[in-house]
């Protein structure tokens, strides 16, 4: 840690690892509300449920990005934040918005769109801490030293706080409505989070790996450029059922088969860096979360989102299992597996000790992938009988529901894996003080260039 | 290629080719805004009671267990062509009866069936909610979803 102010990346973090604990046990629960339904029906029922499942992802995601840059902007920019208060004063706001959200959630306040559910006071305060957070970090951006890493970040930060804005308009046409609703939704995790991501990982990259700053920052204006050209046509793949022109289905299917590309990309950059680079970083765990990370992202978002896009497809598959098993592999991948990348790099810096956590940290990773890949595996299973019953047969819903009762149990044993090793990420983040397996001795090999 | 793409023109492509998507984008969006509340959607007037209709139904989020035109949790069935499964959608009278009758036998109770929980709603709402729920229904969806089954 060059900077003192990087601090604040610190609680930033530990926030985010709370909210991940909560959105583990909600999805648990909901996984559990599959097998048995009658689980809490009354007291906790699954909108609920679900809505705190959801709304705290999205929140720790978030705190986990602003911590990200709170931690590598002031490095890259060569100086102090301008207001480590101000960041504080962010952080409590948005911990004070989640928890009303979730409180006013378990007695009944809500609104009813689609992960916006937050009561108004609360999308309020988002608005506020946004506002905050721009202010903060841009004037530590402006003063300093620009590179391509916090160019594309701060475009992408930019963005997506001013996408939020689109949380507030809700038309009373429904189909209005979806549109405007998919520009939150869709433009963050398919176009503005993508340049996020593609920054913190060409962070993590630049320090793990060694490899020339040029070489890396072009890299990353490819990527980031593949991103938005496919993403933000891309759009259209939501816009084919909910009373759009026909065209969206064209248009919607040709750039959405381009949006694997920057995933792609960003799998092949990460791979090609390390094999490029000479630095043997002794921080494996936050390497092998990169790498995960980039890996996972692209059969998550990239093959699993191209399964389902085009029209002729997604006219059978939308709405069913298929969506959810995209949903979850993707959002894991792309942002939950990135974000503890950077914890994983950042955190022993942050408290100015070596990473000797790192074996339990790895298992973690390898526990919560598999698990999430069995996850998907099941959901795709139970979304493809589900789109023949229902879809092409014409059964039912719940008809086709009652045969899916296997595949749901599956996706519960691996919802408690990828629940164990949440909690034992978390373990051996902030209570192991020691490597649990020894290490081998250091060889000198060549000589290691800096970057 | 990194004599010809040099990371300033990297750059450049990226601003410049961003910002040209985000014109075609805005563009095709207005046209199609027009193209929701002029054709598609233009089939039955989004009355007074409409609106209240889908402040019921967010108030109660709905969409987090139901789908509405495929989106939502899934959880419990599509709700965008129910009017339609019911035979429902062309008499008001019947798709309110048969909504009360069905949300006021909510939750079931049945053991190891999905339960939908009970929500207090006055008769004005339920009416609403019918109307809404028609009136989505009514949505020119490009034919989907594929038959009434949703």
């Amino acid at each position: 840690m060059k900077y003192q102010s990087q601090k604040v990346a610190y609680a930033y973090f530990l926030a985010a690892m709370g909210l991940f604990g909560i959105q583990v046990l909600g999805g648990l629960l909901l996984g559990w509300i599959y097998v048995s339904p009658n689980t809490l029906s009354e007291v906790l029922p699954f909108n609920i449920v679900r809505m705190i499942h959801t709304n705290a992802l999205i929140v720790w995601l978030l705190l986990g990005f602003f911590g990200a840059a709170y931690y590598l902007v002031p490095e890259e920019s060569e100086r102090e934040i301008f207001s480590v208060k101000l960041a504080y004063i962010q952080l409590a706001i948005l911990v004070v918005g989640t928890l009303g959200a979730v409180g006013s959630y378990l007695v009944g306040i809500h609104g009813g769109r689609e992960f916006l559910e937050q009561p108004l006071w609360v999308k309020f305060g988002i608005l506020v801490a946004a506002v905050i957070f721009l202010f903060n970090v841009s004037l530590t951006f402006l003063a300093g030293r620009k590179t391509a890493i916090t160019n594309i970040l701060m475009t992408g930060l930019w963005l997506l706080c001013l996408l939020w804005v689109f949380a507030f308009i809700n038309p009373d046409n429904l189909s209005l409505d979806k549109m405007y609703w998919w520009f939150v939704v869709h433009l963050w995790v398919e176009a503005t989070w993508e340049l996020v991501m593609a920054a913190i990982l060409g962070f993590l990259m630049l320090k793990l790996t060694g490899v020339d700053r040029e070489v890396i920052e072009k890299w990353l204006y490819i990527i980031v450029a593949t991103a938005l050209f496919s993403g933000i046509l891309g759009t259209g793949h939501h816009f084919y059922w909910i009373g759009a022109p026909g065209y969206w289905q064209w248009i919607g299917s040709v750039f959405s088969t381009f949006e694997v590309v920057p995933f792609f990309a960003m799998m092949s950059f990460a791979f090609v860096m390390v094999w490029k680079g000479r630095k043997n970083h002794p921080n494996k765990a936050a390497l092998l979360w990169s790498l995960g990370s980039s890996t996972v992202a692209f059969f998550g978002a990239g093959v699993w989102g191209f399964l389902h896009t085009l029209h002729g497809v997604n006219y059978y598959t939308h709405g069913t299992q298929i969506t959810a098993a995209h949903g979850h592999l993707a959002f894991y991948g792309a942002y939950v597996a990135l974000n503890l990348a950077m914890f994983s790099y950042a955190m022993p810096l942050l408290r100015n000790r070596a990473p000797y956590n790192q074996v339990l940290n790895m298992a973690s990773f390898w526990l919560m992938t598999g698990g999430m890949a069995f996850m998907t595996f099941t959901l795709t299973f139970a979304g493809t009988i589900q789109t023949h019953m229902q879809r092409i047969v014409g059964d039912y819903y719940m008809d086709v529901q009652d045969q899916l009762g296997l595949f749901y149990l599956m996706r519960f044993g691996s919802g408690i894996a990828v629940v164990l090793g949440a909690l034992l990420f978390i373990y051996s983040m902030l209570v192991v003080r020691r490597e649990v397996v020894k290490p081998g001795p250091v060889v000198k090999d060549a000589a290691v260039p800096g970057e | 290629m990194s004599e010809l793409l040099t990371k300033s023109r990297a750059r450049n492509v990226f601003y410049g080719g961003s910002i040209f998507f985000v014109v075609v984008f805005v563009a095709l969006t207005a046209q199609s805004h027009r193209h929701i509340v002029d054709k598609a959607t233009a089939g039955m007037p989004l009355t007074e009671e409409v609106r209240l209709g889908k402040h019921v139904w967010e108030r109660h989020s709905c969409i987090n267990c139901h789908t509405l035109h495929g989106e939502g949790a899934y959880f419990a069935p599509e709700v965008g062509n129910v009017m339609t499964r019911w035979g429902a959608q062309g008499d008001p009278e019947l798709a309110y009866e048969i909504l009360d009758g069905w949300m006021k036998a909510q939750p079931s109770g049945i053991e190891g069936r999905r339960q939908m929980p009970h929500f207090e709603i006055t008769e004005e709402e339920m009416r609403a909610l019918a109307e809404f729920l028609r009136w989505a229904d009514q949505t020119d969806t490009q034919n989907w979803p594929p038959n009434d089954a949703g």
